[in-house]
């Protein structure tokens, strides 16, 4: 069963702007995927579509088989959004936001209450169910969206930017949620601009760029794509001169750290021993760019 | 889908947002009012005499509960919808199963329970200052009814149409306020000279004014019937335009 399908959609703004130019998508039930794009290049657009909150200008959108046009309330039934910018009453409480959701959704008192319960308390925030929302932190915020969006228990999870501007803890704990949540069935949709993070979480992954989706595939195979890896080597010595080594790619960043472009064919234990014959000796290596990062780039600069 | 629950939530969210701020929304209309039962009912008006047989403190009872009607019901449909565009919580609902009519109805519910709750707090405050039977309690409800349901749609499409503050406060300062005044709350069109009775026939708040206060006091200067058609007539266009702007997303989406 597909989760969601999306068919030669298309979004013309008023203004004249093409945000989308016919993408189609295929995202399967149970999958954690990531949706990658440079900013404007149409991911909100495309996920405002399959949420209700723009209008496409033509194709289709399809969720567990309901098509948004023709079954539209079984179709947002199975939808829960996370969006990008904090979207509740900054005057009503965590449990009012929750709660008042679990009602648009036509969920009965008792049943919404519990839902609250568990969903806050999955977030960590049923200690602040009282709370007015605009006194928590940016963290606690997303987290009540998240709270919210999975109030109803939706088949379809989307997560625009959830960990923009939250600190590294909180990410991680949010990392952790999200992957909780995909192995108790849901699956996810995921927009991010930490690379890292969709390299760490998604299974599947397009990239869209202009409107047009420029890669649609399984992560692993996307990574091996990748034949040069780029790391930064910090040395017990200093150097002054670059040392050369056939087939890389090396630039001397300050007397002690050198950056290195490896293709994978030459492998680290042949490039440690050249070094080792030329008598450097590293203390340290770690990559420069995040792998998915160095893709993302290489596939956006290709266009 | 249980469309009543949602409908039902909205409502409620919505009652409890203006009970949550009732210093201002049900506290200035109880202090304004006494002061025009005052100044206008009591201090002048016991030098007017009488209209069309009632007492002005009488007569200027039911537009100054109506007015306070159509303010408040407008009031709090324009200002709570167009702050849910404005905060993007509308989106809680457009990503919801919830159909464009429940939507309206809810928000319309809202306006109608406030428009009401302010006429019956006027209504009792006037209580301390004139005395009348009620001619025809039919009349006098269905009218307020009417009304509040008129104005919250109005005020509705305001919301939906505005794209700042300032669009909410544009009708009612400019539109409202003036209508209101010249409808006729605190005299009789047939005081005025004969090009300005005709131009006042048309304005719509004219024949609630009197509808409410033949209700109240038996006295009209317009066809009863006619208001009830007019106002019906209304309600039905503002609600099909609604559905129309919702249907269509305009001011909701891109």
């Amino acid at each position: 069963m597909k989760a969601l399908s999306l068919g030669n959609l298309r979004k013309t703004y008023s203004n004249g702007f093409e945000a989308l130019k016919g993408i189609n998508l295929q995202v399967e039930e149970g999958d954690f995927f990531a949706l990658l794009g440079p900013n404007g290049a149409g991911k909100s657009t495309a996920i405002g579509i399959i949420s209700s909150l723009v209008t496409a200008s033509s194709g289709s959108v399809s969720i567990f088989g309901h098509d948004l046009k023709t079954d539209r309330e079984r179709a947002k039934s199975c939808i829960g959004l996370v969006p990008q910018e904090v979207n509740f009453n900054q005057f009503d409480t965590v449990k009012g936001i929750v709660l008042n959701q679990a009602g648009y959704y036509g969920m009965p008192r008792k049943l919404a209450l519990q839902r609250t319960e568990h969903c806050l308390k999955q977030m960590d925030l049923w200690d602040r169910r009282d709370t007015v929302s605009r006194r928590l932190s940016g963290g606690m915020k997303r987290r009540v969206m998240i709270a919210r969006a999975m109030v109803h228990a939706p088949k379809l999870l989307i997560l625009d930017e959830p960990t923009a501007g939250v600190d590294i803890e909180i990410r991680r704990s949010m990392w952790l949620m999200m992957q909780e949540v995909n192995q108790q069935g849901t699956t996810i949709i995921l927009t991010t601009h930490y690379l890292e993070e969709a390299e760490s979480l998604c299974r599947n992954i397009a990239i869209i760029d202009e409107g047009r989706i420029v890669e649609n595939s399984d992560m692993a195979s996307l990574l091996s794509r990748l034949h040069i890896d780029h790391f930064i080597l910090d040395l017990a010595e200093p150097l002054k001169t670059t040392p050369i080594i056939d087939g890389c790619q090396i630039e001397l960043i300050s007397d002690k750290v050198l950056a290195i472009a490896i293709p994978k064919e030459i492998g680290l234990n042949q490039l440690f021993s050249q070094l080792t014959a030329q008598n450097i000796q590293v203390m340290s290596l770690k990559n420069k760019t995040n792998r998915l990062e160095q893709l993302f780039m290489d596939l956006v600069a290709s266009k | 889908m249980n469309y009543s629950i949602a409908f039902k939530t909205i409502v409620f969210k919505e009652i409890y947002r203006f009970l949550r701020i009732w210093p201002q929304t049900l506290l200035p209309p109880a202090i304004t009012t006494t002061l025009y039962f005052l100044i206008f009912g009591k201090l002048i008006g016991d030098r007017i005499g009488t209209i069309s047989g009632a007492s002005y403190m009488d007569y200027i009872v039911p537009g100054i509960i109506i007015m306070s009607v159509i303010s408040h019901s407008y009031a709090n449909v324009v200002s709570s919808f167009y702050s849910t565009k404005f905060q993007r919580n509308i989106e809680e609902l457009l990503v919801a199963p919830v159909p464009n009519w429940i939507i309206l109805s809810g928000y319309i519910s809202g306006g109608i329970i406030r428009g009401l709750l302010v006429g019956i707090v006027v209504a009792l405050i006037s209580l301390l200052f004139a005395d009348f039977a009620v001619h025809n309690i039919a009349i006098a409800l269905s009218t307020a009814l009417l009304t509040a349901t008129l104005f919250s749609l109005a005020g509705f499409i305001n919301a939906l149409l505005a794209e700042s503050f300032d669009d909410i406060s544009i009708i009612p300062n400019f539109v409202l306020t003036p209508l209101s005044y010249l409808g006729g709350v605190f005299y009789s069109v047939a005081m005025l000279p004969t090009v300005w009775q005709t131009i006042s026939m048309g304005n719509p708040i004219l024949y609630m004014v009197n509808a409410f206060r033949y209700g109240l006091i038996g006295v009209s200067d317009i066809d009863i019937q006619l208001t009830f058609i007019m106002m019906s007539g209304f309600i039905v266009t503002l609600t099909l335009f609604s559905l129309y702007l919702l249907y269509k997303g305009i001011g909701i989406k891109n």
